[in-house]
């Protein structure tokens, strides 16, 4: 009987809570406008800045395999029904990079990111995030050292943008002063500033806008690291190339360690320290933006057919989609069809 | 004599006849909320029980009214003639609906936003209390809605049991052949479930999310 009073009265708490929220938007206090006052921040928990980085050792990553206790042993798929997405993998990655994984759909960098923050244990190998295994890490204050940002921007319909931003600080228990301070700063950070944005729903927003607002909700706690999901795939063309060049800016200053998902050539080129190519699991190279399309892999050559025309690699010709404009406006659609 | 005469020499009996119904529904909505609630957050996470859960409720539900009042009455500790009795079969009538839309409104959520709820670093709870079950909330109380309109009709019939309520005229009207002592129990409890469904539709609306 206990049981069922509370569980009614919490329900019922919840609904009034829903509901005053709703009705009482305008009592919401105005955020502090002198931003450059205040740099009260800290980075949210035990990461230190100087030994950030990420590394792959020998990394699988197999679906319907063995159960996790049974992996840790040898690394060796057993069952014929398993499908390997990542094979393989070693890779370091250095404090304050912007790596961007390349590839097609199905090559497997999202999943190669989602290794990173522990969505994903590996099959086999080890991911290491500041020197220490992903799997030996607490997965909630590993992902909350983490910022994530994805397409469509997967901001909480039900939060304000403040809210939405507010996010992380909110779970690691930062008193609301110190919250309402850094979500202003990230507002003015990402171009949002002033409090016209910061008490709108996300449906009140544009794409470009909503993504704004998802790279700020991913900085919020200072993380050394941010992982990035083809963050402006969804966004027009215009839009794309608008927050691709600010964004390029913005983690030039900002130094975090950055994981960029992409099957865009042209945005990887824009933004990457180092390129990472990826195909059906593997990795088949990882250069600089300087040197990646001087590399004679095939799949090189592909991706760099598809920006039409412009840096084709002459001996392969491009046939099909050479330079035509929509081959130059679009971003390897050719390719991520097939 | 003619049902407007009926409803002004029996406005007291009317008045606590109504009063009375309304306590019969608000208790078994009360305890159908309470197991149908928990109950669905439970089967979310539990995939193996979801069809158990649904397919139980449902059979409640197709039983008639009448029958499961009198299945009930043998029963012993939750049975008898009374009050008692009729809100058990309240409740599991109602369970149905709740725990159907709370079913619904938690696995309907836009997979993108689970999807960074969790890669935030909120841990399963935190993605229920504070995403799933705030996105759901319109639709669970849509179910609530549902629920409480059906048991507003189902709970006249529970005067055939001796709970009381606004069905003691229904029945007794029946019985003597007169229009307008079955009114003065139809008329007040179609008003309470306009009045129940037109407020919980308002409130609904006010929870909505985009």
């Amino acid at each position: 009987m206990y049981f069922v009073a509370r569980g009614v009265s919490h329900f019922a708490m919840m609904v009034a809570r829903t509901a005053q929220s709703r009705w009482g938007r305008k009592e919401r206090p105005p955020l502090p406008r002198d931003i450059t006052a205040v740099k009260t921040f800290m980075p949210a928990n035990s990461f230190s800045p100087a030994e950030t980085s990420i590394e792959f050792s020998g990394v699988t990553y197999s679906v319907n395999g063995t159960p996790y206790r049974a992996r840790s042993h040898s690394g060796l798929a057993r069952e014929r029904s398993e499908k390997t997405l990542v094979a393989d993998i070693t890779l370091a990655i250095g404090a304050a990079e912007t790596v961007v994984l390349l590839g097609r759909s199905g090559s497997g960098k999202t999943t190669l990111l989602r290794l990173i923050n522990r969505m994903l244990e590996p099959t086999a190998g080890k991911v290491l995030v500041q020197g220490r295994a992903t799997t030996d890490w607490n997965p909630f204050e590993l992902r909350r050292g983490i910022g994530y940002v994805i397409q469509e921007a997967g901001l909480f319909p039900h939060f304000t943008v403040a809210e939405n931003i507010a996010l992380v600080p909110t779970l690691e228990k930062w008193d609301g002063r110190r919250i309402a301070t850094r979500v202003a700063e990230l507002l003015e950070l990402v171009g949002l500033g002033g409090e016209e944005f910061a008490s709108r729903y996300p449906r009140q927003l544009s794409g470009g806008q909503r993504q704004r607002v998802g790279v700020a909700r991913a900085l919020a706690a200072d993380p050394q690291i941010l992982l990035m999901d083809e963050p402006f795939g969804a966004l027009d063309p215009v839009t794309r190339a608008e927050l691709q060049r600010e964004f390029g800016a913005l983690a030039k200053r900002l130094g975090k360690t950055i994981v960029f998902v992409t099957h865009d050539l042209r945005e990887a080129l824009l933004l990457a320290s180092r390129i990472v190519l990826l195909q059906g699991g593997k990795m088949v190279a990882s250069e600089t933006p300087q040197n990646f399309l001087q590399l004679g892999h095939p799949e090189v050559r592909a991706f760099a057919a598809s920006l039409g025309g412009e840096f084709t690699v002459k001996e392969n010709g491009a046939a099909g989609m050479g330079g035509t404009r929509e081959g130059a406006a679009g971003h390897a659609g050719g390719a991520e069809n097939a | 004599m003619s049902a407007y005469t009926f409803f002004a020499t029996h406005r007291a009996e009317i008045f606590s006849a109504t009063l009375e119904h309304l306590e019969l529904v608000l208790m078994a909505m009360a305890i159908a909320v309470a197991i149908a609630i928990p109950l669905g957050i439970f089967i979310v996470q539990r995939p193996a029980l979801r069809t158990v859960a649904l397919g139980i409720a449902s059979v409640f539900q197709t039983i008639p009214s009448l029958a499961l009042f009198g299945f009930l009455i043998p029963i012993p500790f939750i049975g008898g003639i009374g009050k008692r009795t009729a809100v058990v079969a309240l409740v599991l009538y109602a369970l149905l609906p709740i725990l159907r839309n709370t079913y619904v409104g938690l696995t309907g959520i836009d997979p993108a936003v689970l999807e960074a709820a969790t890669a935030m670093g909120m841990t399963p709870w935190q993605v229920m209390w504070r995403v799933r079950l705030p996105l759901a909330l319109s639709v669970i109380l849509a179910g609530i809605r549902t629920a409480t309109v059906i048991t507003i009709g189902v709970a006249t019939i529970a005067a055939a049991i001796g709970a009381g309520g606004l069905g003691t005229f229904i029945f007794r009207g029946v019985a003597m052949v007169s229009d307008a002592v079955i009114l003065a129990g139809a008329i007040p409890a179609a008003l309470l479930a306009l009045l129940a469904d037109g407020l919980l539709a308002l409130l609904e609306r006010r929870l909505r999310v985009s």
